[in-house]
């Protein structure tokens, strides 16, 4: 069943005080089935937050439309949760509070917060820090805080922008491991933005590839490599085959991003 | 030691701190006692004391401290009851914005002390009138600062909100607010020190009670004493205020200090 129609959707920035419009995405179409895994690879400026930003209701596209369950998407919501690049937990609230936001937000009664947070917390190996300030956590920690506090709201789609994008290799390693964890238990639609080819491998079921600025969709690549999926994975031949494959699609891309 | 953004102890920055008041005070010793200065033009630190003890034992000084503690609170309290949600409001809602930064922008710099003449007219010598200066000279700096303050708020904790299903109103209650309240404690703190140079100004002018009341009837009587000991007063007591904000501030976002 389809579960995210993206049809022809493109976004043009104006440009800055009279200068020349950025086009960031050309009509780009895509149909999600549900409970896919999709990576979305491409060198960085070729539009990949764009689009997920438009996905997530963030951002408005040029033309084209997105819709989600035959909806058309025009704004944010709970039914999409969003992990950003950046980090995003808000700093006045514990790991605890963050991770019930949204659940307080939509007023559900305080013990069904306490129960789902305790939940994450306990999955996301997050224990004994409930009460901390998110600055007093690491790097992972608080990207599987901001994890959680999207999974909190159990939204349908999960959507996210280089969310390990920051952080050291092993950590990151780690990281993939958690969320194909969840993934694999939870089954939601992922939509997942990195620049790593290893990490597009790894977590998908298909790989998007993008091609420099302005961005669209090059390849399509189904990674029909079985779960559940061990680190060991990265070093099997089947992983190599893809590895290659992507490596050369992405290098003439990446050749062509460098020269801007 | 003289390297750039290097830190000191704490001992050696309390020592440091303290050393300048002495130093301060010494050199201004010397200068009265030693005779250097005459008497008529600056009291030295002895006289000082003893009239400052006489003003509070016999001259009621307590009263007029108290006075002018009131009026500033009371001008400030109120300045900021309108400011800071006119602030907020300003610095979540661009339209509002546009209506009010204009004008806020021009009446920050009317000079608060130039309309104790025309309050004077309007509301007399009472307390009202004090109390229009503080709000005058508070309030619109306030509201500017605190819309800048909340029209810079990180963009990307105002989309993770919105991605939580946050509503507009959600979003200014729970975000806007929360993100900015340590600064807009710092603004309130800010301004309040300069509410305390307004005061004095009013006082100065047609009162009959108050510190500034106070200096400006010891000039008659040439008594530098109690004026030096007046303007130390408004020194202490900004300090104290200083302390008190911060102390404050820190038990009531913690989050900050992590
Ligand atoms: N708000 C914006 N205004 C103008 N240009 C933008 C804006 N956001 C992104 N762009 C431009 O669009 C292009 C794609 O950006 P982005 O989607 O962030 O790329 P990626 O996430 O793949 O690195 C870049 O060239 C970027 O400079
Ligand atoms: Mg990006």
């Amino acid at each position: 069943m389809k579960k995210l129609v993206i049809q022809d959707v493109s976004r043009t920035f104006p440009g800055h005080r009279g200068g020349a419009p950025v086009r960031a995405l050309q009509p780009t179409t895509l149909e999600v089935e549900t409970n896919d895994f999709i990576t979305i690879l491409g060198p960085s400026g070729c539009g990949k937050s764009t689009l997920l930003r438009i996905v997530a209701g963030l951002d408005h596209p040029t033309s084209g439309t997105v819709t989600m369950d035959g909806r058309e998407i025009t704004r944010p919501g709970p039914d999409r949760g969003m992990v950003f690049q950046s980090y995003t937990l808000f700093p006045w609230l514990t790991v605890e509070q963050n991770i019930m936001f949204g659940l307080a937000e939509r007023g559900r009664p305080p013990a069904e917060q306490k129960d789902v947070a305790a939940s994450f917390i306990e999955r996301m190996g997050l224990k004994g820090f409930e009460h901390h300030w998110p600055k007093q956590l690491s790097g992972g920690m608080q990207q599987r805080t901001a994890i959680a506090r999207a999974l909190a709201n159990d939204p349908d789609m999960l959507l996210l922008d280089e969310p390990f994008g920051a952080l050291d290799n092993q950590t990151r390693a780690l990281m993939q491991e958690l969320l194909l964890g969840i993934w694999e238990r939870d089954r939601k639609t992922v939509l997942f933005v990195t620049h790593d080819i290893e990490e597009a491998i790894f977590l998908a079921n298909r790989c998007i590839v993008m091609s420099a600025r302005p961005g669209r969709i090059k390849a399509d690549i189904a990674i029909d490599l079985p779960h559940p999926r061990h680190y060991t994975l990265k070093t099997s031949p089947a992983f190599s085959e893809l590895k290659a494959r992507l490596t050369e699609e992405i290098r003439a891309e990446a050749v062509l991003a460098a020269a801007h | 030691m003289f390297r750039p953004l290097e830190p000191v102890s704490p001992t050696t920055k309390t020592a440091l701190g303290v050393g300048f008041f002495v130093l301060f005070v010494a050199a201004w010793s010397v200068a009265t006692l030693g005779g250097f200065v005459s008497k008529t033009f600056l009291a030295d630190p002895l006289t000082m004391l003893a009239d400052g003890w006489a003003l509070l034992t016999r001259f009621g000084f307590l009263h007029d401290i108290g006075m002018t503690i009131w009026r500033v609170v009371g001008g400030f309290v109120l300045a900021a009851l309108f400011a800071v949600p006119l602030g907020v409001a300003m610095g979540a809602y661009k339209p509002i914005e546009a209506l009010f930064e204009p004008f806020v922008s021009f009446a920050r710099y009317l000079p608060a002390s130039a309309f104790i003449p025309l309050l004077i007219l309007w509301a007399g010598i009472g307390e009202l009138q004090k109390l229009l200066v503080i709000f005058i000279g508070s309030f619109f700096q306030l509201v500017l600062m605190v819309a800048v303050a909340v029209g810079q708020t990180r963009r990307d904790l105002v989309e993770a909100a919105y991605t939580l299903g946050s509503s507009d109103a959600g979003v200014v209650r729970r975000v806007l607010i929360p993100a900015n309240a340590p600064e807009i404690a710092e603004i309130l703190r800010l301004v309040l020190g300069w509410a305390w140079t307004y005061v004095i100004v009013a006082e100065l002018i047609g009162s009959s009670a108050g510190i500034g009341h106070m200096i400006i009837d010891s000039q008659s009587l040439l008594a530098t004493g109690q004026m030096i000991f007046g303007i130390i007063v408004i020194g202490i007591i900004g300090l104290i205020s200083d302390f008190l904000f911060k102390a404050i501030n820190a038990k009531l976002f913690p989050w900050r200090l992590a």
